[in-house]
């Protein structure tokens, strides 16, 4: 990205923005009111010209630079250009501009979840729900959200309504939680929530944006006495800041709660990967939340609640050292309010006593009264050395909360109709310095599909997890586990066969995902193995259901099957042997004695 | 035939003693297939080596043991009735059985196949009869029948049945003959058949000649054996040169088959003489060939490998490995190529000429 590192280059691009401000602003303009709008479409002048540049440029290797997102190469068409010379080194510091959180999301808005119309309305909802019921749990409160997708003016835009019963927000907060990316109290602390980042919300509003030219609406009440806000936002991609289009005080009859409105451009679609899923998968793994949910045709669903206990309130946890990067780690010295290392790591790090601090400082031949903010310049690869060479206990465990093993049935026997049900929560575990924990359940028969595959549904900190099954670690363990040990079908290579539901819980501070848009478990040897364990001691489980029910069919089978032929055997003896009736009753009543008996 | 009931009567016994011992009870067979028999030069067919099968009753052959009890019951009625059913007949009759019906033929036909071979008895004495037909006879033979209404004599001269034949009944026990001839030719062939009566080969060769149109029947194979025996004549063969000919045809015309061992003792001709055609006859009468198919070229090898019989006889193997070098099959029709009546005119005399040089 940015190169832009030193001051005399950064502040001449500044001059060259201001010089290109006006034009800037008019695409803006163009962009937000036109109505099917790709990030391209706007700059359609500017992009020919920026074409031609790009192809002068491509002409000559050697001169040829990294950068050439159009945004710079606006400053380009400024720039006095001759025909056979390439750029000066001034020409190219002209080129060399901030970028804006928001404006590289606008161009990466996959990253994010939002490839396709479809997959924008899913996350869309997801980050809404999410949002929603991280708000609620932390507030302590039983969750009550409504999703209503309702149809917008045109076939391909729709209006989704996220409205839940949490603690509601503060009118200042409001504008920079839902129009400022990156802005969020998730990303900085370690604890176990739904949202990490803070993006999540404000970048579905601005996907809204970009597709409609609708601003977010939100309303929001903290408490009954309290009056509702109500806010209609958009986001100023090129800063990154919230931009206020209406700001009022509304009748609102909830108690307290929030409401999320945004239009977007999208597709409503049923199936595997569908708000649908999305929303029953959540009640499976959260049957402490109460949902509500109203399709653009008038269809309307609720999933109840089917528990009234509340996750476990966890802990904030400090970082464990073992899970520290470098960088991370001269961040964190220059960045501490401790006066000397020792005291640092003590009050900076879990699991980290002042008789281990001295151990590291020791190990890494550092005096133990020295400033951090020294180390940080001089000696951090030392002191991140002597970390990992010294033993440290595993983080603390209570940051963490799992479903649990009855909470679990209970979501899936509200909504899978199975014959077998089993659940196991194993010990928490470590990768990477920070705590998790693995779930997992089983349902089985029933009304489950007994043709094709067996369903894995994914899940990390109680979210349901819809795209990118091959990608994750925890199809990699399902994959790797032995199924046919389990009494059930499984081809080299792929998920078992039969009426199977997979469910995999992973709980965790930091859960750590292959992208932003978080739809895949990245794959720690850790994590693989954990998940593994846990369908091992739920297949052994499942194994003895099964073995158990064919043994009954066939018991059954052979009964069913002795009384249909013995008799006969009886009949051709009578005839044969010239038996009275009396006689020929009890050879099949001793006849069936000894076939009971015997197990072939 | 009262014998045969009584040791139905007794296996039935034994089924139901074990019954009342509480104990499993078990049926034995007699394994039958080609590695349970031996050849015997001394009495000339396929014998049961003694293996046996022993079915004993468990959940998983219940119904086929039901079944078998049945048709055991079915036998020893017809038996004690002095009545007749084919075995199409039999399957039939089983319908009435509910749950121990048989859904296709091929199924009781195993099962009455299991009780021939467990008495061993042939089918014909139980009282089941095939549906096939015996072969034809024509030439100089008296046979003596009797009207199966009347009971009064028939004498049937085979002679004069024009360009006709006599059809072999299906049980010939009760036949009697009178003949002046000198032996019997068994053809492959209708169509050779025809071409030998229409002409009065009989006449000319003073023989009975039988068309066996393939694989020769039971009725056909007990026949030509009760020619051979009371008329005391030696039994000419004259088929395909193929494996199909000489192994299928003419080995269970000589020594029987190996499926149903139990019943070769009389189901044979041990005296029958292969004369032709011979891998030897395809260069020496420049016969047109064709080439021999895979499944020819499989039935050969299995010969030698797996064939007691043909383990028994040099010639048949020296045979055999002639054929599998010429590569090349030849049929018996395929005289034609000369004259039409070149085999009656040239190949058979010349043949006859010196029987002692048939192939066993």
């Amino acid at each position: 990205m940015g190169k832009a590192s030193n001051k005399p280059a950064k502040s001449k691009v500044r001059a060259a923005g201001k010089a290109v401000e006006n034009r800037s602003r008019t695409s803006k303009k163009a962009k937000s009111t036109a109505k099917n709008a790709t990030k391209k479409s706007p700059k359609k002048t500017a992009k020919k010209h920026v074409k031609k540049a790009a192809k002068r440029i491509a002409k000559k290797p050697r001169r040829l630079y990294k950068e050439t997102k159009p945004k710079a190469k606006m400053a380009i068409e400024e720039a006095p250009m001759e025909e056979h010379r390439g750029l000066t080194a001034e020409d190219m510091a002209l080129q060399q501009r901030d970028i804006s959180v928001a404006e590289f999301f606008i161009k990466n808005r996959h990253l994010l979840g939002f490839d396709n119309p479809r997959k924008a309305l899913l996350t869309t909802i997801k980050e809404g729900v999410d949002n929603s019921l991280d708000a609620c749990e932390d507030g302590g409160i039983l969750p009550d959200v409504s999703v209503v997708i309702a149809p917008g003016k045109d076939e391909n835009r729709f209006v989704v309504t996220i409205e839940d019963n949490g603690p509601g927000i503060l009118k200042d907060q409001i504008p920079r939680i839902f129009a400022k990316l990156l802005y969020g109290s998730k990303f900085h602390r370690l604890k176990m929530s739904r949202g990490q980042q803070g993006i999540g919300i404000s970048a579905a509003g601005m996907y809204g944006q970009l597709t409609t030219g609708k601003p977010t609406a939100i309303t929001s009440k903290t408490s009954r006495t309290k009056p509702a806000h109500h806010y209609k936002l958009e986001i100023d991609a090129k800063k990154n800041e919230p931009r206020i289009i209406a700001d009022e005080v509304v009748e609102w009859n909830a108690e307290r709660g929030t409401k999320v409105e945004i239009e977007l451009e999208a597709k409503y679609q049923k199936g595997r990967q569908s708000v649908e899923a999305y929303l029953e998968q959540t009640a499976i793994a959260n049957p402490h939340v109460s949902l509500y949910f109203a399709t653009p045709e008038g269809e309307k669903k609720v999933y109840k609640r089917a528990s009234s206990q509340l996750p476990v309130q966890t802990r904030e946890i400090k970082p464990h050292p073992y899970g520290v990067e470098l960088g991370a780690l001269i961040k964190m010295l220059h960045d501490t309010k401790a006066r000397t290392l020792q005291s640092f790591l003590h009050s900076d790090f879990s699991r980290v006593s002042m008789r281990i601090a001295k151990e590291i400082c020791d190990k890494a031949k550092i005096y133990e009264r020295a400033r951090p903010t020294r180390i940080a310049r001089q000696e951090a690869d030392n002191l991140h050395k002597a970390i990992n060479q010294t033993k440290i206990m595993s983080p603390p465990t209570d940051c963490l909360s799992p479903i649990g093993d009855e909470e679990l049935l209970a979501g899936l026997k509200k909504q899978i109709k199975a014959d077998f049900y089993t659940a196991v929560t194993r010990a928490p575990s470590v990768y990477r310095g920070n705590p998790f924990q693995i779930e997992a359940a089983l349902a089985y028969g029933g009304t489950i599909a007994s043709e094709g595959l067996a369903q894995v549904l994914r899940y990390a900190n109680r979210v349901p997890l819809l795209y990118q099954q091959a990608a994750c670690a925890v199809t990699r363990s399902v994959l790797a586990t032995g199924w046919r040990n389990y009494a059930l079908q499984q081809s080299a290579g792929a998920l078992p066969a039969g009426p199977l539901v997979i469910l995999v819980h992973m709980a965790s501070v930091w859960v750590p995902f292959t992208s932003e848009s978080k739809e895949a478990i990245a794959h720690y040897p850790e994590i693989i193995k954990e998940v593994k364990l846990a369908l091992q001691e739920c297949g052994r489980k499942l194994a003895q259901f099964i073995r158990r029910r064919r043994k009954t069919a066939e018991t059954e089978k052979k009964k069913a099957f002795i009384q249909k032929y013995i008799p006969h055997i009886a009949i051709a003896l009578r005839e044969m042997l010239g038996l009275s009736e009396h006689q020929e009753k009890v050879v099949v009543r001793q006849l069936t004695d000894v076939l009971e008996r015997s197990h072939s | 035939m009262r014998k045969v009931a009584d040791k139905i009567k007794e296996t039935a016994g034994s089924v139901r003693t074990k019954i009342q011992q509480k104990k499993k009870p078990t049926l034995l067979f007699p394994l039958r297939s080609l590695s349970n028999v031996k050849y015997r030069p001394a009495v000339g067919f396929l014998e049961l080596k003694g293996r046996k099968k022993m079915r004993t009753l468990t959940v998983a052959t219940v119904k086929t043991f039901a079944q078998t009890l049945r048709m055991m019951s079915q036998a020893k009625t017809l038996v004690e009735d002095d009545e007749i059913m084919t075995k199409r007949e039999a399957y039939y009759v089983s319908k009435n059985w509910d749950d121990a019906r048989f859904d296709e033929q091929p199924e009781s036909d195993t099962v009455i196949d299991d009780i021939e071979a467990m008495f061993e008895v042939n089918r014909e004495q139980l009282g089941f009869i095939p549906e096939e037909k015996g072969g034809e006879v024509a030439g100089k033979l008296i046979v003596i029948d009797r009207d199966p209404n009347t009971g009064k004599k028939l004498e049937i001269d085979c002679t004069k049945f024009g360009s006709g034949a006599y059809s072999i009944p299906i049980s010939v026990e009760h036949l009697k003959f009178e003949t002046e001839a000198k032996f019997v030719l068994a053809i492959e062939t209708a169509g050779m058949f025809q071409r030998l009566v229409k002409h009065g080969y009989w006449r000319q060769a003073n023989c009975i000649l039988v068309s066996m149109g393939g694989v020769p029947t039971r009725a056909c194979r007990r026949f030509i054996r009760r020619l051979a025996d009371e008329l005391k004549l030696p039994v000419y063969a004259f088929v395909d040169c193929d494996p199909y000919g000489m192994f299928n045809i003419y080995r269970t015309l000589k020594v029987g088959s190996g499926n149903a061992a139990h019943i070769n003792r009389y189901f044979c001709a041990p005296n029958a003489k292969f004369l032709g055609v011979t891998p030897q006859d395809i260069i020496d009468y420049k016969l047109p060939t064709h080439p021999l198919k895979d499944v020819d070229i499989k039935r050969a090898t299995d010969a030698l490998k797996n064939d007691p019989f043909v383990q028994h006889f040099k010639p048949w193997q020296d045979a055999i490995k002639q054929l599998l070098e010429m590569k090349v099959r030849a049929e018996q029709q395929a005289f034609a190529v000369h004259d039409l009546n070149y085999v009656i005119n040239h190949y058979l005399p010349e043949k006859l000429a010196s029987p002692k040089k048939f192939l066993p």
